[in-house]
């Protein structure tokens, strides 16, 4: 599993970046992963990451843009406004959560 | 007397009974089997009957002839479940109590989830081919359709058959060529996924199908809506595919009483653990096939090899006893490319779909992952072991969870 080094931490990612170790996330951290992929962050992101971490810890998966509509009730046309093109992928990135799986 | 209630008489739930039954001795155990339709019907065959390749008739059976000796079969529609209860209400007012209850209620599509999508156009130049009348009505468009933009697309995974929307492309493309159409169809595959298909050595082999095809991919396309006036999808990121024809899969989710018990999640797929299918939340409630939160594929196989495993794990579970047999997600599906041609994929949670040979390294006979003639024709031969050997519960010589042998690892690949 590669390692990197992001605000002078070890963090363990996997090959695309994703983090793999929930506790190695903090806010900071957080906002360091939006700023690289262009992601400026406001409340309203912050309160969707933070929907993410929590709904994470409960259920042991990250959320897909339905369950995020559902559960965290932001519509996914508001979730592809705050992280253009591609919010799952984007949301899990900077909440430090792996990829949610497409299924097979 | 102790009662297990099966929901739902497809594929998984008739494998269920089929099994169950001369595990659980009479007359201690009753079993009751609840379904809504008198038929059961093929569904692999649905892909193929829009090109003709099946008529109607020959995908449909009696659901009752499937029914083991011993197993109580009632038909009705489900209204809820009462798990504090632990019974079963029907539509029509019967309650149907139960110890163990085993939910096999599949996965629908459901195109009433995307706006636009079954409204004016629907079943006009808006179709599908997952279900029987889909299938069929297709079957006919298809007969006259003179050419355009054919749009092929699919809504949001997970969905049944996940390889069924590239083989309907191999197909349709072969179809036209047939026909002599084909330089009047401009075929487009429009997915979610990043690629042509989920994990990486499969998706560059399917892509480069669809290259060689003149098809064009459009991935990350995230519906949002169908524009019935231009005739055309548009998606949240505010991209239009227009179409003449468009054959699209749409969402899908498991049964509506689930979510209305409390059983399911945002798709009304009930959560379980995915080595021995026993719910999350319940320890007398199984969920069984599509209609379970499993991340494997949506599919007949699928259930086919859980049912290996489930039988014997469930009467170690009511014997108070661990459940040992744990489920590796192993799935093999026979994907038609066209020309009298298919390709075998074989994989599970952990591995992903390799090329190679099967069931046996070198001498097969099956090729992975590549196209030939003789897994078009194991394709073809399905049917009949599906209605004769699968449904019925009896023996198949392919091992319940995936094995190496016979496959190239990606690396090498």
């Amino acid at each position: 599993m590669p390692v990197t080094t992001l605000l002078d931490r070890e963090i363990h990612v996997d090959d695309e970046g994703f983090l793999t170790e929930y506790d190695e996330w903090d806010e900071a951290l957080g906002a360091e992963l939006a700023k690289q992929i262009g992601i400026e962050m406001t409340d309203e992101h912050w309160s969707l990451i933070r929907f993410l971490r929590e709904d994470f810890k409960e259920k042991g998966e990250t959320a897909t843009t339905r369950r995020v509509q559902a559960a965290g009730g932001v519509p996914t046309k508001r979730q592809f406004e705050l992280f253009p093109k591609k919010p799952a992928k984007k949301m899990a990135y900077i909440a430090g959560l792996p990829k949610p799986h497409g299924c097979v | 007397m102790r009662r297990l209630l099966v929901l739902g008489a497809g594929t998984a739930g008739t494998m269920a009974v089929n099994k169950l039954r001369p595990r659980l001795p009479q007359p201690e155990w009753d079993i009751t089997i609840v379904e809504q339709s008198d038929t059961h019907y093929y569904q692999p065959g649905y892909l193929l009957m829009p090109f003709g390749t099946y008529r109607p008739t020959q995908l449909v059976k009696p659901t009752a002839r499937f029914i083991p000796k011993g197993v109580n079969l009632v038909k009705g529609e489900i209204d809820a479940v009462e798990p504090e209860e632990n019974t079963v209400t029907l539509a029509d007012g019967t309650t149907l109590p139960y110890d163990y209850l085993v939910i096999a209620t599949g996965t629908t599509p459901r195109p009433d989830q995307t706006p636009g999508m079954a409204e004016e156009e629907w079943h006009r130049s808006v179709h599908e081919f997952y279900t029987y009348e889909g299938s069929k009505a297709l079957a006919e468009k298809l007969k006259t359709w003179p050419g355009g933009r054919l749009v092929v697309h699919i809504t949001e995974m997970p969905v049944k058959c996940p390889v069924a929307p590239l083989e309907f492309t191999f197909l349709a493309d072969s179809f036209f060529k047939k026909k002599g159409i084909r330089d009047k169809v401009e075929i487009t595959y429009v997915t979610p996924l990043p690629g042509a298909f989920t994990k990486p050595v499969s998706a560059k082999a399917l892509g480069g199908m669809l290259d060689a095809r003149g098809i064009t991919l459009e991935p990350d396309f995230m519906i949002e809506s169908v524009d019935n006036e231009k005739k055309a999808i548009v998606s949240y990121d505010e991209r239009e595919i227009p179409f003449d024809l468009l054959v699209t899969i749409p969402l899908n989710m498991g049964a509506d009483y689930i979510s209305k018990s409390g059983l399911g999640d945002e798709l009304n797929f009930v959560p379980v653990d995915k080595e021995t299918f026993l719910s999350k939340a319940h320890d007398n409630i199984f969920a069984v096939g599509d209609a379970s939160d499993i991340p494997a594929s949506k599919a007949g196989s699928v259930a086919h090899f859980a049912m290996d495993l489930f039988p014997d794990n469930f009467v170690h579970y009511v014997e108070g006893k661990e459940m040992t047999e744990k489920f590796d997600g192993h799935a093999n599906c026979f994907i038609e490319s066209g020309g009298g041609k298919g390709m075998l994929i074989d994989f599970n949670y952990e591995t992903e779909p390799l090329t190679g040979r099967f069931p046996f390294a070198v001498v097969g006979p099956m090729p992975l992952l590549k196209e030939s003639r003789l897994n078009h024709l194991g394709k073809l031969a399905f049917r009949w072991i599906y209605w004769n050997i699968l449904l019925r519960g009896r023996y198949l010589p392919i091992p319940s969870r995936m094995s190496m042998k016979g496959k190239v690892l990606a690396k090498d690949a």
